[in-house]
């Protein structure tokens, strides 16, 4: 059969029996058409080379165990306002109050008109432009809610997602909106594994000298799947960062799509990767589009890897004929711990701008057999070097967080992961 | 201290004999040192004694204190007391100076069966011993040797001596590519921890360190032995007349 027929077949057995949620009907039908109209996503697709969306796509989800630890929360000791999902269902009871001096909290659920409805899934139809993403339209029609965030002023808090799976077969679609209003500023923080499978979509709309700060730990679950997209449009002067980190899980698949529409905006995505086993796979899509001046870019994406486990970068930078003055960075490196992992990258630039300055690298190594001796020699055991080497492998991308209070607890969080490794 | 004996080493990668029966012995507080030629197999012989992988031992032995260096892992030997000064420090990306030495220090002493340090002790420590090798605070907050001179290298060599305090302390070539007044200073950073307990084995091409480290006892190796020894006379004499005349003389 041929692709598209298969596709379609395929989209359509997945919608049959689907229900489509109360509230913001027009842009859920709307979103469901584009669905139909790309086909979901099947591996045979150029976007999809690296990664098989088929457990993402199919009707029912695989289960995920349940992963326990005697971990504490994230960012326990940060005054935050805790949003707390369990399978994708809003828990009133661990929530705090959703208010906080500089931003309007709320929940998709309740959305009826006004600034929320008027974004809602526009930023993920300009994300279509130059590359099908239609599990984020599957997302736009069928979210059952999510978090609403106006920040008119500099936020007095974080405000954190805090994403709890206690179903093994949980299949979960949320839809978080961000509006940054003019000088205002927010920190985002999610945390968690969400559900057996997690489809997630994040709309950013960032107003000129706005500021937007993301900071994701994705939940350890060894079983969990999760495709999520963040689409950002980011205006004059505006500041755009999201730092993702991923440990676990069998499949995910993280897309950032970042329209640099203003003057003098400045994006940076980073990620860091520490996957085990050759059931890990982890798969970083970045798509940002330069159509201002003097933008100013960055792509960091740090991957370790080891027992088989699988990493892939598709990262492009597009700058438009009108973007001069664009400095776009992109680096991906993997640190391969054994013969048996792989890493997978796509660079791409693809630039109509004549006076721009784009540098794009990929390597994929081991660890330097130089500096573990040096480090052996001066008494660390081989193993307790080799954590402290694949921990300063990742912290070029951790050093991307602006805060250093939570940067320094994904660190420690980090550190002892690497330890236990359970 | 240090003793070895018959030992006899070739290169894991190709067939090629590079220590063809090394005989030494290092009493306690002593300061022996190698000069020798290029490729006559010193730096091996500390790559060998701290357990660099790509060296096979064919024959022969090295014990510290009477216990068998080379079946343990190098995190064992200088856990034991060993410790080398690299000839070329090894740069640490995204590794603080700081944490190395705090790691390393507390790796030894857990492996010894020690408490660990606790933070401020240690910084209380590592500023004095820093000051007095003029590392200052901005060095030890960068990461391992990255970006740092040849003389702050060597510096920040002995300032982990300093901090690990090791029985036996190899300097492979620390003086190589260090001005005059650096080479002072690392002398005198030796010096300061020099005592009864403490033994040094100094590898160097040339007799100027060994005006500021002055050895009790001067071996010249060539092709993978040990020549000749004698006092500190023997170095001036290298000084003065270079290897050939040496060599000739035990060929």
């Amino acid at each position: 059969m041929a692709l598209a027929e298969l596709k379609l077949a395929a989209t359509q057995t997945r919608l049959t029996g689907m229900v489509m949620p109360e509230g913001l009907n027009d842009q859920r039908v709307d979103a469901m058409n584009r669905v139909i109209t790309m086909g979901l996503p099947h591996k045979r697709d150029e976007y999809w080379k690296y990664t098989d969306p088929a457990t993402l796509t199919q009707s029912t989800p695989e289960t995920a165990a349940l992963f326990h630890n005697d971990e504490g929360a994230l960012f326990a000791d940060i005054d935050r306002v805790k949003i707390v999902f369990v399978d994708g269902v809003f828990d009133a009871d661990a929530s705090d109050d959703l208010t906080c001096e500089g931003v309007e909290i709320g929940r998709l659920a309740d959305v009826d008109g006004g600034w929320a409805a008027d974004i809602y899934g526009t930023l993920e139809i300009n994300g279509q432009l130059h590359v099908h993403r239609p599990l984020a339209a599957l997302n736009t029609a069928f979210a059952t809610d999510g978090v609403v965030i106006r920040a008119t002023a500099k936020a007095a808090k974080p405000i954190n997602i805090i994403y709890l799976h206690s179903d093994e077969a949980s299949d979960v679609m949320l839809h978080n909106l961000v509006r940054v209003e003019e000088g205002a500023e927010v920190t985002l923080l999610e945390t968690g594994p969400a559900a057996a499978r997690f489809n997630k979509v994040l709309e950013v709309d960032v107003a000129k000298t706005g500021a937007f700060h993301h900071v994701r730990a994705q939940g350890r679950d060894h079983e969990r799947r999760a495709v999520t997209h963040c689409f950002a449009r980011i205006a004059d002067e505006s500041l755009f960062k999201s730092f993702t980190l991923t440990a676990n899980g069998v499949l995910t698949r993280n897309e950032c799509i970042i329209d640099m529409v203003g003057d003098d905006a400045v994006a940076h995505v980073a990620g860091a990767c520490v996957g085990d086993g050759a059931d890990f796979h982890h798969d970083d899509t970045v798509f940002i589009t330069h159509d201002g001046l003097n933008g100013e870019s960055r792509q960091v994406f740090k991957k370790v890897l080891r027992n088989g486990a699988t990493g892939v970068f598709q990262g492009k930078i597009l700058v438009k004929a009108g973007a001069q003055k664009t400095d776009g960075y992109q680096i991906s490196q993997s640190l391969l711990l054994d013969d048996d992992s792989q890493f997978l990258a796509k660079p791409e630039l693809e630039i109509y701008a004549d006076d721009v300055a784009c540098s794009h690298g990929s390597t994929s190594g081991a660890i330097d057999d130089d500096a573990l001796f040096y480090l052996q020699s001066r008494g660390v055991p081989r193993k307790a070097a080799t954590d402290l080497l694949t921990l300063a492998f990742l912290a070029e991308a951790l050093d991307e967080i602006a805060d250093d209070a939570l940067a320094d607890d994904l660190r420690d969080r980090l550190e002892s992961w690497l330890g236990r490794r359970g | 201290m240090l003793e070895i004996k018959g030992l006899e080493v070739k290169l894991e990668e190709e067939d090629k004999q590079i220590l063809k029966g090394v005989d030494l012995k290092i009493g306690a507080g002593e300061v022996h040192a190698i000069m020798g030629p290029n490729g006559s197999g010193k730096s091996t012989t500390s790559y060998v004694l701290s357990g660099k992988d790509g060296y096979e031992v064919t024959s022969g032995s090295a014990t510290l204190d009477g216990v068998d260096l080379l079946d343990m892992e190098p995190e064992e030997r200088a856990a034991a007391g060993l410790f080398l000064a690299f000839q070329y420090p090894v740069e640490i990306p995204g590794v603080g100076n700081m944490t190395f030495l705090r790691t390393a220090v507390n790796a030894q002493r857990k492996a010894r069966g020690e408490e660990e340090l606790s933070a401020g002790d240690f910084l209380k420590e590592v500023r004095e011993k820093a000051k007095a090798l003029k590392i200052d605070a901005d060095m030890l907050k960068r990461p391992v040797n990255v970006g740092f001179s040849g003389g702050e290298k060597k510096r920040n060599e002995i300032l982990q001596m300093a901090m690990l305090e090791p029985k036996m302390c190899v300097l492979d070539e620390t003086d190589s590519g260090l001005d005059v007044d650096a080479m002072k200073l690392v002398a005198e950073g030796v010096n300061a921890l020099r005592s009864e307990g403490r033994s040094f084995l100094v590898i160097t091409h040339y007799q100027r360190l060994l005006d500021h480290i002055k050895p009790d006892v001067v071996h010249i190796m060539a092709n993978g032995r040990i020549v000749k020894s004698g006092g500190p006379e023997l170095a001036l004499e290298v000084e003065n007349n270079g290897y050939a005349d040496i060599l000739a003389e035990v060929a």
